[in-house]
């Protein structure tokens, strides 16, 4: 069996586990700054907690979207088509979370700020929901003919499993987000992200939990079995570290919790990429949907380059921008006049 | 409903606003590169300001580059499924590169030159921005390594119908991509070149408006400085000047690489995809003159309505082969060797729809390929030699007091956008009907084409797409006033919106704000932000 599929899957579930994990605490940053904000100072306090970085945490979507259409397009067509109207809400989300987090300083009236607090919040949001029901949906089945297109019009891609799917990435972003504000300010809005971690956290992740779970009974291995194993071993350590206050313990403990979980999740499903809701045989594989092994071997290549050259410069920046913040930190909102003599 | 046509309209809609972001973006971007390096290296105060004023306006455009990007990323998959499972081994992959080569380069790198002024060292906080505008460059790169590759297939072997990449150094260096690559590059130092002239024209205007500059009896400027306006200091000056010599001498340069390339790029187009620039021409007959001016209905798609009214003898061969003598094939040659190579009707191919079996036209929408192609040239010259007047205009150090010349200026800005956005409409319309172009050239790949009307996801219906173009329609029209407001504000605010310790002296005299403000407290030494959202 040819082996270069099977590394291009790992390719895959590693970018979407980077995604979960960095942009997850994006999204739930910017979550937490729309329905827990606090003083004009403390949203800001948060925002610039991801500013320097969420960026390029984005990018971990971005360049899982093209990883798959190179490496397997018949998922990518299949997938990103039979979810065209869930895709098209987290493009929107996108977009508004983006613009949201740059433009929310450019000018000082309430109305303004407010709005793109609206705009943070429900994009965070979406964009954690939508791609955890567009993850779950490609783990547990999605109703496609034997060309790979959908059956069954724009909805029929709703299902429980995506909905759980969405309550589990919106959970586990939602505690994650916070759990990255206790390592990086202090103060406040430290004390609350840190009240929250401890109360959210056994909640939060449950719908994750329970899509992990569903995975693991309908197609677990004993390789997948000893990853959720060690998943709920990180996750009892993150809780109790962060029931005694160590901010670091309790953030690395849920990141590794979404990593073993993930790669349960990734293990147990191989090969299969899609499951056919409509018949077992259309079903999308690692082998039946990849690009030919001359495309592989030169993705190889690149990707054997460029992703511990990303992973280093990624780090640097978090090291440069390593330094807790404080409210006393933010500076004052500058606004300025235009610099013309007023007739 | 049928998808396809609307799935059409919101490819090239969302595609057209992103390319209003990405010239800018890949365009101003190594201009202030440019800037900071000059500050590091001389250390003046005028490039100090020019980066810092210049750089927020690239950072607002920039964000919009990258929101609308990600739209681009998805929509292969969701609206064109079958063009993506079609060309998904070759064309996936310059996509994969811009993720791992490009954009994580960008992304990562603008944070740090964001949030790392006084946080890194001066010449590593250059480099950032210098990597990620690198970044930038290799994105459109790869991108336009993909987009060639359905103007040009090359690289690959037809397997079981699907094109298969077999050479990837064939497709990165595919000669159709070298020459748009450089030509879309050139066009966008166009773009860039041309905000700063009119922003700096404005603001030096405004300056002779507000009395703070002068002109002596020779025409020469007088520099003066107003302490109540925020900013307006002699360095001010230096900073608009410098911005609007420096625009427009960019300007020139982009000017004379869109030209030399755009000759490579239509000669190849010439032997690649003869049709496109047949009905670039409206020229129904073979021929050797350029029209300047045809009339009569280009819509009805019948050659025999076309009149030229103006032409230049001999331009045409010159512009596709390099004399003034060898006739070029027109519309009514072609046609019948298309249909000879690809047949006169579609396939009979379930794939199709209701489309299976119709009849193909094989001409673009000449009106579309006819005034793009005159609207993109004419643009493009506008907007140089409005750059060559400003750099004349400007030899004794200031602007003309006139304000019409100032508005024009200003309106200058539009024209390489307009260039641009005519020029990717005109080769994205020109390939038409095919989403992937079959090349008679033998460099192309004998069979590797694919028609539009088979592209579009056979799975969705026309009211998700309908859905879709509404809901991005409106929020890009939204957000594109959003983000022009904001520029205007910036810019009216001059440096000072930009360097907030400049602003002080307009606020100390009692000019106010909207209240919430700043009192104008400086940053004390132990601020960890050099720069907070």
């Amino acid at each position: 069996m040819d082996v270069l599929p099977v590394i291009w899957f790992a390719v895959i579930a590693f970018l979407w586990t980077g995604y979960l994990v960095l942009d997850g605490f994006d999204l739930g940053v910017g979550m937490r700054i729309w329905a827990r904000g606090g003083s004009e100072k403390q949203k800001r306090l948060m925002l610039n907690a991801i500013g320097p970085v969420w960026d390029g945490n984005e990018v971990w979507l971005i360049t899982v979207g093209a990883g798959t259409f190179a490496a397997f397009p018949l998922w990518y067509a299949s997938l990103f088509s039979t979810l065209y109207i869930p895709l098209t809400l987290v493009l929107l989300a996108l977009i508004f979370r983006a613009v949201a987090i740059e433009y929310r300083g450019k000018r000082h009236t309430q109305r303004w700020r407010a709005g793109w607090d609206r705009a943070l919040g429900f994009g965070s949001f979406f964009i954690a929901f939508g791609i955890g029901a567009m993850l779950a949906s490609t783990t547990l089945g999605l109703p496609i003919d034997a060309n790979g297109d959908r059956v069954g019009g724009p909805f029929a891609w709703l299902s429980w499993h995506a909905l759980l799917g969405g309550l589990a990435v919106a959970g586990f972003s939602w505690v994650h987000g916070a759990a990255f504000l206790t390592v990086k300010t202090s103060g406040h809005v430290h004390e609350q992200a840190r009240r929250a971690v401890v109360r959210w956290m056994p909640w939060a992740v449950a719908p994750l939990i329970g899509w992990v779970l569903v995975v693991q009974v309908r197609h677990g291995s004993t390789v997948s079995w000893l990853l959720v194993v060690l998943a709920v071993i990180a996750l009892v350590g993150a809780w109790a570290a962060a029931y005694v206050d160590r901010d670091g313990w309790a953030f690395t403990g849920l990141a590794a919790f979404l990593v073993a979980g993930s790669a349960a999740i990734f293990t147990a499903v191989f090969p299969v990429l899609v499951p056919s809701t409509v018949d077992g045989a259309f079903d999308l594989t690692v082998y039946n949907a990849s690009s030919g092994s001359y495309a592989l071997t030169v993705m190889t290549w690149i990707a054997g380059v460029a992703l511990p050259l990303i992973l280093v410069y990624q780090s640097w920046s978090y090291w440069v921008f390593r330094k807790r913040l404080t409210e006393q930190h933010i500076p004052d909102a500058h606004d300025f006049l235009p610099a013309i003599l007023r007739r | 409903m049928d998808p396809l046509e609307i799935a059409r309209w919101q490819f090239g809609i969302t595609t057209v606003y992103h390319f209003i972001m990405v010239p800018l973006t890949l365009g101003l971007g190594p201009l202030v590169a440019i800037m900071q390096t000059l500050w590091v290296r001389t250390g003046q105060e005028r490039y100090l300001r020019m980066t810092k004023f210049w750089g927020k306006i690239y950072l607002i455009n920039f964000i919009m580059g990258v929101a609308t990007g990600l739209v681009q990323e998805f929509q292969f998959g969701m609206a064109w499924s079958e063009y993506s499972r079609f060309v998904g081994d070759v064309f996936g992959a310059p996509l994969a590169m811009e993720g791992l080569l490009a954009f994580f380069f960008e992304s990562t790198f603008i944070g740090l030159w964001i949030f790392g002024w006084d946080r890194l060292k001066k010449g590593v906080h250059l480099a950032c921005l210098w990597i990620a505008v690198m970044g930038s460059v290799a994105s459109a790169y790869f991108i336009i390594v993909a987009n060639s590759w359905m103007q040009h297939p090359v690289g690959v072997e037809l397997i079981d119908g699907r094109p298969v990449m077999t050479d990837v150094v064939a497709v990165l260096t595919n000669n159709t991509a070298m020459a748009a690559f450089t030509h879309a590059l050139f066009g966008a130092v166009g773009v860039g070149s041309a905000l700063l002239v009119g922003i700096a024209w404005y603001h030096l205007w405004q300056r002779r408006r507000d009395g703070i500059d002068t002109v002596d009896a020779g025409g020469r400027v007088i520099v003066g400085e107003n302490p109540e306006l925020p900013g307006r200091d002699r360095t001010d000056h230096a900073v608009w000047l410098r911005s609007l010599r420096l625009g427009a001498v960019a300007a020139m340069i982009g000017f004379a690489g869109v030209a030399a390339t755009g000759d490579i790029q239509g000669k190849l187009m010439f032997e690649q995809q003869p049709m496109k620039m047949a009905a670039a021409e409206a020229a129904c007959h073979d021929g050797t003159s350029f029209s300047v001016l045809s009339v009569g209905n280009l819509g009805a798609q019948d050659c025999d309505e076309v009149q030229g009214l103006i032409e230049i003898p001999g331009l045409l061969s010159f512009l596709a082969k390099g004399d003034f003598t060898t006739e070029v094939d027109g519309v009514n040659t072609l046609i019948p060797e298309y249909e000879e190579a690809y047949g006169t009707n579609l396939p009979d191919d379930p794939l199709y729809g209701e489309r299976a079996g119709q009849e193909i036209d094989y001409l673009p929408l000449m009106e579309v390929t006819y005034w793009g192609f005159r609207i993109m040239i004419g643009f493009g010259v506008a907007a140089t030699g409005f750059a060559a007047v400003a750099l004349w205009l400007t030899r004794k150090g200031t602007v003309p007091a006139s304000k019409p010349l100032m508005w024009l200026a200003v309106a200058s800005i539009g024209a390489p956008f307009v260039a641009n956005i005519a020029g990717w409409v005109f080769t994205e319309m020109g390939r038409q009907p095919f989403v992937v172009a079959p090349n008679p050239d033998p460099s192309g790949v004998d069979g590797v084409f694919m028609y539009t009307a088979a592209a579009v996801s056979p799975g969705i219906t026309g009211e998700e797409v309908i859905f879709s173009l509404a809901a991005l329609g409106s929020v890009y029209l939204a957000l594109f006033v959003v983000e022009l407001l904001l520029l205007i504000k910036y810019v009216r605010g001059g440096v000072a919106s930009a360097m907030p310790q400049l602003g002080h002296a307009g606020d100390e005299d009692g000019h106010g704000d909207d209240g919430d403000g700043p009192p104008g407290g400086r940053r004390s030494e132990d601020d960890v932000l050099a720069f907070a959202y």
